[in-house]
């Protein structure tokens, strides 16, 4: 088990721990609730991260496959 | 009276046949080779074409419907495939791989190898079709909704299913496999379009503008209906994201599609653009928002109807027709698979396991009989029940996640510890424990109300989810001895015919 991997939990801490700071309204941010606009960052974050693990995985390094 | 949108559908369901029968009678154009050919596409091609691949009914109406209904719980649909993305980066390698080295072409079949035992394969194969029928019941329900609601009424929704049906059946026979892939270009295409369209026009024209929409609504309706809480709290959030994330690749067209993929660097890849696509999910969150103050006065089963009658209100009758045309597609082609995909296993998982002698020719001709009768399934469901589409969906994953315990234990490394008799329990008192609370309409709060509030909407499958997994190690633990002599004996067996020979 790579240590780069526990990035993966981040996503789930996001949306799952995340929630309950965030289900609320106000403020709004780019014209969305609160709630929405946490949801769709985490989104994003996730395509970030994994963006990351990708990168830094020597799976991907070892060419296609193994 | 207006047919002109009928019109427009009725054309584009004409339309979708002819591709259909196009592509049967000319060179044969399955998925796989659509999607190698999709290499030569320019990227923007594929980016709008992988977008608008998770459009079905499913989130086109549903979505919309339920940002209607139940304003900030829809949310739930955009992280669930997200976090299944996530899960895909480790998951599918190790399956893929599997499946490579031991030969699977279905899902079934990797269960069948990975606890040796045909009859694991044949409960697996139940399982996944009976949590289809749910799925391909909101597909019906989708399109019935269509077409009565482009028709002004002129249609009744009950007629309208079944002529939905009749569609999806005679499209399924005529065209198979090969019609989907052009009709799902088309319909990517059209319901990509109709999506962001409808998602920017509509809060802008109606309202002025996205904080403005929201803040009228929050004026009416009050602030909770934004976020969640009411029916629909926290732990309801977090139990259905689970149970969906979890399922995601548990649908055996899903799972058996990652076995054609070229490489398990495919996968990996896939996890970083994937959750991007879940955000166009957004638009058609903004058009079901719309529709709130617009058209007020749904009522509580009618939810599904926002997107089409939002549209009806506010456009003329030849652009509801293409809106119209376009969801219509998104339930003619996932429905068309999932009919297909059920019959086809049926056939081949489920009657060759018991006749092993059945040939090829004939598993394609049983399917086809098979297909209205799963049909016909699919129609009594959605009309025995009022059910939205969300629920029923929701209702399909928590049977099909009931795989995924004996799926993900198989693939660690000390897989030993699990073994058919486990899973075969396991999987069983899942399923029957989402059976009996659904049926009876009971969750953690009715059955144990002494239960901290908290937990209590927590979502059924997953209740059947955690006693499927401890049924799982439980008996596995105790049949521990049992499959031990089984294998001796099979080992002793194999000695000896050896030695006769």
């Amino acid at each position: 088990m790579k240590t780069i991997y526990l990035l993966g939990v981040l996503p789930f801490l996001g949306f799952f721990v995340g929630i309950f700071f965030a289900n609320r309204v106000e403020p709004y941010i780019l014209g969305l609730p609160f709630i929405m606009f946490w949801i769709a960052m985490w989104v994003v974050l996730t395509s970030v991260i994994m963006g990351i693990i990708y990168k830094l995985d020597p799976i991907s390094r070892e060419g296609d496959d193994e | 009276m207006n047919v002109v949108a009928l019109l427009v559908i009725f054309a584009f369901l004409v339309f979708a046949i002819y591709l259909g029968i196009r592509a049967r009678s000319g060179r044969d154009m399955d998925l796989e080779q659509w999607t190698t050919g999709g290499r030569g596409f320019g990227t923007l091609f594929v980016f709008l074409l992988m977008a608008g691949e998770i459009y079905t009914t499913f989130t086109f109406l549903g979505g919309s419907g339920w940002a209607y209904g139940n304003g900030g719980a829809a949310l739930y649909i955009l992280p669930y495939g997200t976090l299944a993305y996530v899960l895909s980066y480790w998951m599918l390698p190790a399956v893929w791989k599997y499946a490579k080295e031991h030969r699977c072409h279905s899902q079934s079949d990797f269960f069948v190898k990975k606890y040796n035992s045909p009859y694991l394969g044949v409960l697996t194969s139940l399982v996944a079709v009976i949590a289809m029928v749910p799925y391909l019941a909101l597909q019906l329900k989708g399109l019935g909704i269509i077409v009565s609601t482009t028709s002004y009424g002129l249609i009744p929704s009950t007629m309208a299913m079944v002529i939905g049906l009749v569609a999806v059946t005679v499209y399924v026979i005529i065209s198979g496999i090969h019609g989907s892939a052009w009709t799902a270009v088309v319909k990517d295409i059209m319901v990509l379009a109709a999506a962001v369209f409808l998602g920017l026009y509509l809060p802008f024209a109606l309202y002025g503008g996205f904080q403005p929409m929201f803040e009228e609504i929050t004026q009416e309706k009050g602030a909770e209906f934004l976020i969640f809480g009411g029916d629909y709290p926290i732990a309801w959030f977090i139990s259905s994201v689970l149970l969906s994330a979890l399922g995601f690749y548990m649908w055996p067209h899903t799972f058996g599609a990652s076995f054609t993929a070229q490489s398990t660097s495919v996968f990996r890849r896939n996890a970083i653009i994937m959750p991007l696509y879940q955000l166009i999910l957004l638009f058609v969150f903004f058009i079901g928002f719309a529709a709130v103050l617009a058209v007020p006065n749904l009522g509580e089963e009618e939810v599904d109807l926002a997107l089409l009658t939002v549209v009806r209100e506010t456009f003329s009758p030849w652009f509801v027709g293409l809106i119209g045309a376009a969801g219509l597609l998104t339930a003619l082609v996932p429905g068309s698979l999932l009919l297909m995909v059920s019959a086809t296993i049926l056939v081949k998982n489920v009657y060759g396991v018991f006749r092993p002698s059945t040939t090829e020719a004939q598993i394609v001709r049983y399917a086809k009989y098979l297909v209205p009768v799963v049909g016909l399934a699919a129609l009594f469901f959605t009309l025995a029940g009022g059910q939205s589409i969300v629920i029923l969906l929701l209702l399909g994953y928590s049977l099909v996640t009931q795989l995924f315990p004996a799926m993900l234990i198989s693939l660690l490394p000390n897989a030993m510890n699990a073994n058919k008799y486990g899973a075969t329990a396991g999987i069983l008192v899942g399923v029957a424990t989402v059976a009996y609370l659904t049926i009876t309409e009971n969750n953690l709060g009715t059955l144990f109300p002494w239960l901290p509030q908290g937990i209590h909407a927590i979502h059924v499958g997953i209740v059947g989810l955690i006693l499927n997994l401890i049924v799982l190690l439980i008996v596995s633990l105790a049949t521990r001895g049992l499959v031990e002599r089984e294998r001796v004996t099979t080992a002793e067996e194999r000695v000896r015919t050896r030695a006769t020979t």
